[in-house]
């Protein structure tokens, strides 16, 4: 973890409100492990006092990218950062993905920019699987070309049923975990939470593993001032506290204690 | 000339007089790779209790313009679970540790104020007595010239260390509140602690705190913590550190010229972690651009 000044290499519109954000940060982005995030000060936000945590989605060759949709108020002075200007950056932080399937097939889930956190992840595991993305539109499915240049097939699902599949994503999912794969499956989400938690619901009552990646509003992102708080359940049967930004942002589904929210 | 920014709290000795104040920085080892511990004035940790506490449900923290509204609830791992797993790791830095503390009771300030008496590694307490966040106690305490009286008192008879007091934000009474912990034996007072505040989400008319309100911090509060800080300083002799939204060297000097021997830093930090040291240097660049060799050159130097 450290903190960088990272020059802005380039920032483009990729589709419906959504933004790339590509970083020069030589001291961070050779840390950046799957799943893990980076907490970034907006330039011009004046009357901000927090920082705004954004999932790596690439890191390579001294630079890291983020994709963000323009959808509050950091955002939207976010957007207007232009290529030389320098953003402040703390990272790599978070306990991010496991990097290993334990010879199952993995599956990757992701909600709208849940796909974010999933990317370094498809290019790290030692095999490849399968890829579900869903989205209220077509606008909301992101990057499936990166994917499948990774090697991973994607199935996409959408509320509005402009791309894909109509529905929800865990349509298409449980019509293929209908003849799961012999060695089993190993899933890794990032989404909504109610994605998330229906996710978590599946691997429990299948018998899998699944690595859930929340995204909660966060504070210092460093684990000080105990915002982004989330139940989990403790060996002595009751809960505790852990911190999504420390201990976080990925737990395994049978660590989480679902409240009704 | 040699510039000086050393200052002393009580007899808490601090190189610089800018801290990071309790609940921002949480027990160290959070901002430790990011920032040189030692280079700080001295680190107040968040508020321990006799027994850990949950704290409150989310969301426990807003945004706001300029400010933030918190109410995390004051969760800590209580005074065994700070002893065992927090004070340790602070102990390998050269960096006075003040340990803000609170209770429910009398009894629960006596309690944990007592159990840092034998703790190795404590400059000093912090009483918190204004804490907006939690129902019964803390607040009361603060608001309560009686109750307020009782609890500085009882934990002075149970600790010898530097006690420091800190006063909640109350505009019309806080010179009286200012000269009473003076009067029963703080050896410092801080203030401000966060201001009552609230924010609702107009869409689903719920409040955006889980807790309903909380306390407002940050850039927002400044001007009246100043002034809050000025009116405290002329109404005691024992040191007053400044806290409220000090976010750059002009903000804490500005605290300093209203009387305060030192400031903490809070809020601020969430930003740039390294804001309190950064504010440190920039006081000394203050000291040598008005040929000043000391900090206590510029405490309570305001004309008038």
């Amino acid at each position: 973890m450290r903190m960088e000044n990272a020059q802005i290499l380039e920032h483009r519109d990729i589709q419906g409100g959504y933004k790339r954000l590509v970083l020069r940060a030589p001291g961070i982005a050779p840390e950046v492990r799957p799943g893990q995030f980076v907490h970034l000060r907006v330039p011009h936000l004046e009357a901000a006092v927090l920082r705004r945590p954004f999932s790596v989605f690439d890191a390579r060759d001294g630079a890291l990218s983020i994709l963000y949709k323009d959808a509050g108020h950091g955002t939207a002075v976010l957007k207007g950062a232009a290529p030389g200007e320098t953003v402040s950056l703390i990272g790599p932080l978070g306990r991010g993905f496991p990097a290993e399937c334990g010879g199952r097939m993995p599956v990757l889930v992701a909600g709208g920019y849940g796909m974010a956190a999933l990317h370094l992840l498809a290019r790290a595991l030692p095999r490849r699987g399968i890829a579900f993305f869903g989205g209220k539109t077509a606008d909301d499915v992101l990057c499936v070309d990166e994917f499948e240049a990774l090697g991973w097939p994607v199935r996409i699902a959408t509320e509005d049923g402009s791309l894909g599949e109509r529905g929800l994503v865990t349509a298409p999912l449980d019509e293929w975990m209908k003849k799961p794969p012999r060695e089993g499956v190993e899933l890794f989400a990032c989404g909504p939470m109610g994605m998330l938690r229906a996710i978590g619901e599946r691997a429990i009552a299948g018998g899998w593993k699944a690595w859930l990646s929340l995204d909660r509003h966060m504070g210092c992102g460093v684990g000080a001032c105990l915002t982004c708080v989330q139940k989990i359940h403790a060996p002595d049967g009751g809960w505790t506290w852990q911190r999504v930004c420390r201990e976080g942002p990925v737990f395994e589904s049978r660590e989480i204690v679902w409240e009704d929210e | 000339m040699g510039i000086d920014l050393s200052v002393e709290i009580g007899g808490i000795r601090m190189r610089n007089p800018v801290m990071v104040a309790s609940g921002t920085f949480g027990y160290g080892p959070e901002y430790a790779d990011l920032v040189d511990l030692n280079r700080l004035g001295a680190i107040v940790v968040k508020g321990i209790s006799p027994k850990p506490v949950m704290g409150n449900p989310p969301a426990r923290t807003v945004e706001t313009v300029g400010g933030l509204i918190n109410a995390i609830g004051l969760q800590n791992p209580g005074l065994e679970g700070f002893l065992r797993d927090g004070l340790p790791f602070l102990r390998g830095y050269n960096v006075p540790v003040i340990v803000n503390i609170w209770g429910r009771t009398v009894e629960e300030y006596e309690e944990v104020a007592a159990g840092f008496e034998g703790a190795e590694g404590v400059a000093g307490l912090e009483v918190n007595v204004s804490c907006p966040n939690i129902k019964e106690g803390s607040a009361l305490f603060g608001g309560d010239p009686a109750l307020f009286r009782r609890v500085v008192s009882a934990v002075r008879a149970k600790t010898r260390r530097p006690l420091i007091v800190k006063l909640a934000p109350d505009l019309s009474r806080v010179a009286e509140y200012a000269r009473a912990a003076e009067g029963c034996g703080a050896d410092a007072i801080s203030l401000i602690n966060s201001i009552p505040a609230m924010a609702i989400d107009i869409e689903t008319r719920r409040p955006r705190l889980g807790n309903v309100s909380g306390g407002l911090s940050g850039p927002a509060i400044k001007p009246i913590a100043l002034k809050m800080v000025w009116e405290a300083a002329r109404a005691v002799k024992i040191p007053v550190i400044g806290i409220g939204g000090i976010a750059c060297a002009a903000d804490a000097i500005e605290f300093l010229l209203a009387g305060a021997t030192a400031v903490a830093v809070g809020t601020a930090t969430f930003l740039n972690p390294a804001a309190a040291i950064e504010i440190a240097e920039g006081i000394g660049d203050y000291l040598a651009r008005h040929g000043l060799g000391h900090v206590r050159d510029v405490t309570g130097g305001l004309r008038s």
